[in-house]
């Protein structure tokens, strides 16, 4: 079975924000960029399936295709999904901001090129925090979802997710082709090592353009400021809890 | 224009959430209608009924509606959408993974999260997990919302005198079936809509020592228990508890965090809070930079003294 793995190169989860003094966006220059996430997670999951890890069988997966929607430099984000055991990659190359229901139409005509019976994705880009695309998908090509997932299982024709809902878990079992998005607790990514880097630069990736999908990725919404959110003042130390109890109750009336 | 709220319950009653996310809707018009998806909910929709402005509550019942499977409520959702200008949803983690397949089928940009409503086409939403907030203007006919509860009022849930009518629109979801939930089963406030919060970091060092310290000390103030992501992810305290920007964004009246560092994702989830104490060995933990109380103690010291002290009880 061929898997898709769509992946979004965006700023470096430890990296601090900082909004741009013309209320124009963020800070993007000089700043460190890399795989969101949630995305790794869902490269890792999608090798598992290749390698036969954890409770997989061997081969389940058989080829890993990577896609990635950004500007040229988002090779990079494609060639570490690649090193980490992908197969192949398709940039579809964009400067400007693409949202997430231009994706997820760029992303459905990929799948009815490429045929895959499973899509992972993360759940989430930590930058537009949209929490979106994978929905999306599922909408446009009419497939079942399982968001939020923290164990995938693959049986004949179909997947068991378990889901990270509201107030605890909920498993429910979609039929393929469907799409998957995956929640922190579904495994840890590795690292990808030295030999497999120099391999992943053999690896082939595609480059294609949104007018090549016939989809406009002209954006629906109009930013019209990005602006810091109202600081909060560092406030006083106390020294015992006593002191700390008292304030609760007299001072701050909270408890 | 008129404006569909969809609720968030428990089929017997409404949560909070479905109250803030109705305050979110009077930005957008008076014309209010509230869409009850579930299972023998008719309490809830009852409930609905009787919150203050809302014009009319439509009730779906079936089993993939009573678990909120995505399918079915596109199903019932997207057809109604004909008749209506915008879709508002609590940012639950139901409403997460309903809205944006809703959005989608209606050929809309999804508006994720919002925080503000400027006015019927205008949205303030946090980015970058809430270091930042974008003001955005949706070009898109209708809109699909999701709301941020904690940054709404709750508008009366009594007072309305609405009709209750029943749809019977069919709501399948053939490619999904339900196997089962593993609901948590706790008698503390829900974490989302608690007035106390006591969260503990990775400073607890083992799962034993969280249940240990955190918990009693939730029980003892009435409070709803949440964890930081490193707590999380190093298997101390489960995923449900995790507080901000991947896990729940909270905003009690009291929030103490108890060997947090402060990290901006944690940050993210609770920054909003009324008033923050934080308990950290370390001097330099970021969290000082945000907490209204802070207190350089080591927790295996302070917990107990903060105990004792509770236990005096209060003037």
């Amino acid at each position: 079975m061929k898997v898709l793995v769509p992946v979004k190169r965006v700023i470096d989860y430890n990296v601090k924000v900082r909004v741009k003094p013309d209320q124009s966006g963020v800070d993007l220059a000089n700043v460190k960029m890399s795989m969101n996430p949630f995305d790794e997670i869902a490269v890792e999951e999608a090798v598992r399936l290749k390698e036969g890890k954890e409770h997989h069988a061997a081969g389940t997966a058989t080829e890993i295709v990577v896609v990635s929607i950004g500007p040229a430099q988002a090779q990079e984000t494609i060639r570490t999904a690649l090193a980490m055991g992908a197969d192949r990659g398709i940039l579809i190359q964009h400067d400007a901001t693409v949202e997430p229901l231009a994706v997820a139409k760029l992303l459905a005509q990929v799948v009815a090129e490429e045929q895959p019976g499973l899509v992972i994705m993360g759940k989430q880009a930590i930058d537009d925090d949209n929490n979106a695309t994978g929905q999306m998908l599922a909408a446009l090509l009419d497939w079942p979802q399982a968001t939020f997932a923290s164990k995938v299982e693959l049986t004949g024709g179909g997947a068991n997710v378990t889901r990270e809902v509201d107030g605890g878990l909920q498993t429910l079992t979609v039929k393929l082709p469907a799409i998957v998005t995956t929640d922190l607790r579904l495994n840890e990514p590795r690292y990808a090592s030295l030999p497999n880097i120099m391999k992943a630069k053999k690896k082939p990736i595609d480059v294609k353009s949104p007018a090549d999908y016939g989809v406009d990725p002209t954006p629906r919404h109009m930013v019209l400021k990005v602006t810091e959110p109202a600081k909060r003042q560092a406030g006083i130390k106390v020294e015992s809890a006593a002191d700390l109890v008292m304030k609760l109750r007299n001072e701050a009336g909270v408890l | 224009m008129a404006v569909l709220v969809v609720a968030d319950h428990d089929n017997q009653a409404l949560r909070d959430t479905t109250l803030k996310t109705v305050a979110a809707a009077q930005g957008l018009s008076n014309e209010i209608d509230v869409l009850v998806l579930g299972q023998g909910a008719d309490g809830a929709a009852q409930a609905a009924a009787r919150i203050a402005g809302v014009r009319k509550v439509l009730l779906a019942e079936g089993e993939p509606l009573g678990r909120m499977i995505a399918e079915a409520v596109e199903a019932v959702v997207v057809p109604l959408m004909a008749g209506y200008d915008a879709l508002l949803v609590p940012s639950t983690s139901a409403g997460k993974n309903f809205a944006p397949r809703v959005a989608a089928k209606l050929d809309v940009m999804q508006l994720s999260d919002v925080v503000q409503v400027v006015d019927a086409s205008t949205f303030v939403r946090p980015i970058y997990a809430g270091n930042a907030l974008e003001t955005v203007r949706s070009s898109d006919a209708k809109k699909v919302i999701t709301v941020r509860p904690t940054a709404f009022k709750a508008v009366a849930g009594e007072g309305g005198s609405a009709t209750v009518e029943r749809l019977s629109a069919s709501a399948e979801a053939p490619g999904t079936r339900f196997v089962n939930e593993e609901m948590v089963v706790s008698d503390r406030p829900e974490l989302g809509a608690a007035k106390i919060v006591v969260s503990g970091g990775r400073a607890l060092g083992s799962a034993e020592e969280f249940r240990a310290v955190i918990e009693p000390l939730a029980d003892k103030i009435g409070a709803a228990v949440g964890a930081s992501r490193a707590a999380v992810d190093a298997g101390y305290a489960p995923n449900d508890y995790q507080v901000g920007q991947t896990g729940k964004v909270v905003a009690p009246d009291l929030y103490i965090a108890v060997g947090i560092s402060g990290a901006i994702q944690h940050l993210a989830g609770m920054k909003d809070s009324k008033v923050i104490v934080a308990i950290n060995k370390d001097a330099d933990a970021p969290i000082f930079q945000v907490a209204d109380y802070g207190w350089v103690a080591d927790y295996k010291t302070a917990i107990p003294a903060l105990m004792e002290e509770l236990g005096k009880g209060g003037n």
